[in-house]
């Protein structure tokens, strides 16, 4: 190109306005000016507020004591406990409901999903009118609704629904017996670390003679019978170290075992079941975008119907699937701050909420709350770039 | 031809009539057989299925209408054991539910809103109808302010813009008023935009530009903004109400309708800010989107709630609603703008290369063939996040705004209605009420996505 004539050197006709490198440079001169401008403006009015609040900026107040309870604790916490702790306490509430959530939120939305593909009308039809139903409501409704209309409407302690003699389900919570570890316990769950160990070697070395041989073996039940087995003998040896302790009805209430609060239960079914759907709804995009040849294929290969699910459609129905499946994981734990609705201790409840009422550290605390988010969700999406690129199709 | 052999050898001449296939093979049987019972695991399937729906189905339409209780004035009607829904009290708590607390008089104006909103929706939400753009520019323009006027009253009183705060016209005009409209503001709004185009028609012209044209772009868009705050300015002998005193369904749609309107353009302007070549742009825009994108909108509520007011300059306290509904906005901004981006990131190169090839400027080429051609692409991915907006709604009962949610949830409380199927019924109610919106829009949606046939089916 150079070699063609260039136009006469000097001035342009044009006037270097309209040079896009010139406005380019001008534009985004322009851009930052406004946002700079506009972050000094918000902070010197902030400067200026909180003089006149008298409140004072910083951290410190995480060591002041919090002063308030809360209704379940994973770690150690009273009311004299610091905001700090307090802090704690939420992070890991939220982290508890997220991770039950997903749990349970995976297994309804694989379910789900392959039933709103199966060849049955009864099972199709029933998942069908379980996402469309549960997409389109608002899982604030959908918490609410748990939590007043089926939690708060059970009997109270002394009527409770019992679940074979363990369990009792009950207005004030959900109480199930408490292990209780004795000594001796190491070397149960050594044992099932042993086992566990051996039934992962077990499986790629399946793998590899499937591989070679076109015969694997059973996992499913190799694997369950020796995690299973090996611990129970494990306890029979060191005469049962795990006991559990059984909740009894004393006077109006329970005495022993683990309650679980009504708003934890609430959240997290509300949570499982509105995830569910929609993961519902991602799985089964995921197995249709396997070409039907790919089934063909697998069956002339002579491969049984579990078989070409298992290995030939799932592996590359997840490819399809996980990236979706990360950011509605990631959408549960942020709707996990819905807690606030229904009082269930939470980062957004105990720390934006009761903390902030409390000290009036607006900015610092309304930013540790949506840094953590943001943390969260950034550790999320570096997981989720690296399972890509480990799964991306490597194309030619 | 025929054939005939000697030899007595029988060749059948014609087919035989194929027997019909099996019973058990065609018709309902046929199907009962192939889709219900074809082997163990799917008969338990089946019946395990069938039990749900018996145990769901018939409770739920007995409760709903055989049981129901349709005529009461209170709780009484709805006490006897056993009875299914108390409809009455849904009847009673109607206009609370969908009005919060709007003086009575005045619910002629969220009337006149919705029934506006209803008329101008429909005809753009159907592909075949004319006048799209016109449509459009109602829709997204024009009834919002009227909307705003309305449902707050409108007369919020402008007073001084850029020399008024210099005292400089107030002792010519004096306190002269029109209809609510103060004239010493719109001396100053009038010579304020006089001097500013001046100004920048001075400087374009000064370093080579067209400085007329920039002058009258200038004059343009005061022109636009002193069309929008004259129609506020003006005093339509409208009672103010409140927003304090807005809720039920009418804040779940002026919070989902403000939020659409302002999150589609905010979104248009991040999407393409976050493809621009100008790193400084792209940089702001990506911060920007995956910021909102990465916390959950209660905390969003929250920092509208408490740190927004921090921010602003001291005396300066916004409305409540108004509040929450940036925050709304700035949230279902950053969503949008993602959706958007893929419709960008849809169109293959070749048009952009077509567009600067028959020599259109960046803008002429976005707003005339890329735009469009991207945003109804994703029209269904818009219709998508407007759904998770309006169920994001909700969420405003948390910052005390008593939406549809939270109307029903405050109604639950009403000791005039105290029994035990009232918290069932208004579920029920608010259930309906949602589902119908949500399945409706996503309908819709399938409907335009299978219309655009965008997705590839086998």
């Amino acid at each position: 190109m150079s070699d063609l004539v260039e136009p006469a050197i000097g001035r342009s006709k044009t006037s270097f306005i309209n040079d896009p490198k010139v406005r380019s440079i001008g534009l985004q001169l322009i851009a930052l000016v406004l946002v700079v401008f506009l972050g000094w403006m918000f902070v010197d009015n902030a400067r200026q507020n909180l003089a006149a609040q008298k409140i004072a900026t910083g951290f410190g107040f995480l060591d002041n004591t919090a002063g308030f309870g809360i209704s379940q604790t994973l770690v150690p916490y009273s009311e004299t406990s610091t905001y700090g702790r307090a802090f704690l306490v939420g992070l890991l509430n939220t982290l508890l409901v997220a991770v039950v959530g997903i749990f349970f939120a995976t297994i309804i939305g694989f379910f789900v999903g392959i039933g709103r593909l199966s060849k049955n009308f009864v099972v199709r039809l029933l998942s069908t009118i379980y996402v469309e139903v549960i997409r389109n409501l608002p899982p604030l409704f959908q918490i609410l609704f748990w939590y007043l209309a089926v939690l708060s409407a059970m009997p109270s302690p002394r009527q409770s629904i019992n679940l074979l003699g363990e369990v009792f389900i009950s207005n004030r919570g959900i109480i199930v017996p408490r292990p209780v570890f004795e000594a001796g316990t190491g070397y149960v769950l050594w044992s099932f670390g042993a086992a566990l160990l051996v039934v992962i070697v077990l499986h790629y070395w399946s793998r590899e003679r499937r591989a070679e041989t076109g015969r694997g073996l059973p996992m499913l039940p190799i694997g369950l019978g020796l995690m299973i087995v090996v611990p129970f003998i494990a306890m029979a040896l060191t005469g049962f170290p795990i006991s559990l302790e059984r909740p009894e009805l004393k006077g109006f209430n329970f005495v022993g075992g683990v309650r679980v609060i009504p708003e934890f239960v609430a959240l997290t079914v509300a949570l499982a079941t509105y995830t569910g759907a929609f993961i519902a709804e991602n799985v089964r995009a995921g197995i249709q975008s396997v070409s039907h040849g790919q089934t063909e294929a697998a069956h002339s290969l002579g491969l049984r119907n579990g078989h070409t699910l298992r290995l030939v459609v799932i592996p590359q129905a997840m490819r399809v699937i996980i990236p979706p499946l990360t950011s509605q994981y990631l959408n549960l734990t942020k709707n996990s701050s819905l807690a606030v609705g229904i009082g269930y201790p939470d980062l957004v409840a105990v720390f934006a909420g009761t903390t902030l009422n409390q000290t009036g550290q607006a900015i610092e605390i309304i930013a540790i709350t949506m840094g953590v988010y943001l943390v969260l969700s950034i550790i999320t999406s570096v997981i989720m770039n690296v399972y890509n690129k480990r799964v991306a199709l490597v194309e030619r | 031809m025929s054939l005939t052999f000697d030899d007595g050898t029988f060749i059948r001449s014609e087919l035989v009539t194929p027997l019909p296939p099996p019973i058990r093979n065609v018709g309902i049987i046929g199907w009962m057989r192939e889709n219900l019972f074809s082997s163990v695991l799917n008969t338990l399937l089946t019946l395990f299925g069938l039990a749900l729906l018996i145990l769901i189905v018939p409770p739920m339409v007995r409760f709903a209408l055989i049981d129901a209780v349709w005529t009461g004035e209170n709780r009484e009607a709805c006490l006897d054991p056993g009875v299914g829904a108390c409809w009455p009290f849904i009847r009673a708590k109607f206009a609370q539910l969908i009005y919060g607390f709007y003086p009575i008089e005045e619910r002629w104006r969220p009337n006149i809103v919705f029934a506006a909103g209803a008329i101008l929706l429909v005809p753009l939400l159907v592909p075949s109808w004319p006048m799209k753009r016109l449509n459009a520019l109602l829709f997204f323009v024009v009834y919002p302010i009227i909307a705003f006027i309305l449902l707050t009253g409108g007369n919020i009183d402008a007073s001084s813009f850029l020399f008024q705060r210099f005292g400089l016209i107030q002792p010519i005009t004096g306190d002269a008023s029109i209809a609510g409209v103060n004239i010493a503001f719109w001396a100053d709004f009038v010579l304020t935009a006089l001097v500013a185009a001046a100004l920048v028609g001075g400087i374009i012209g000064l370093i080579g530009g067209n400085a007329l044209s920039a002058g009258r772009a200038v004059l343009l868009a005061f022109a636009a903004f002193g069309v929008l705050v004259l129609a506020w300015d003006i005093d339509f002998g409208l009672r103010p109400v409140e927003t304090r005193q807005w809720g039920g369904l009418l804040v779940t749609l002026v919070i989902a309708v403000t939020g659409i309107v302002a999150s589609l353009p905010l979104g248009i302007l991040l999407a393409l800010g976050r493809r621009s070549q100008m790193p400084i742009v792209r940089l702001l825009s990506i911060v920007f989107i995956e910021f909102w994108r990465g916390v959950p909108l209660i905390t969003v509520l929250f920092f509208a709630t408490y740190m927004l007011p921090l921010f602003l300059p001291q005396g300066a306290n916004p409305d409540g609603l108004l509040r929450a509904l940036v925050g709304v906005a700035l949230f279902s901004a950053a969503y949008m703008a993602e959706v958007v981006r893929g419709g960008l990131q849809a169109i293959p190169k070749g048009q952009y290369e077509g567009a600067m090839a028959v020599g259109l400027t960046w803008s002429q080429m976005m707003r005339l063939i890329i735009l469009p051609q991207a945003l109804t692409l994703v029209i269904p991915g818009i219709v998508n996040s407007f759904i998770s907006l309006f169920k994001d709604t909700t969420l405003v009962l948390i910052v005390s705004i008593f939406d549809f949610l939270g109307q029903l949830r405050a109604s639950f409380t009403d000791p005039n209605w105290a029994t035990p199927v009232t918290l069932y019924t208004g579920f029920a109610f608010a259930g309906i009420v949602y589902f119908l919106f949500c399945f409706g829009m996503s309908r819709y949606s399938l409907f335009v996505e299978r219309r655009l046939n965008t997705s590839h089916r086998h």
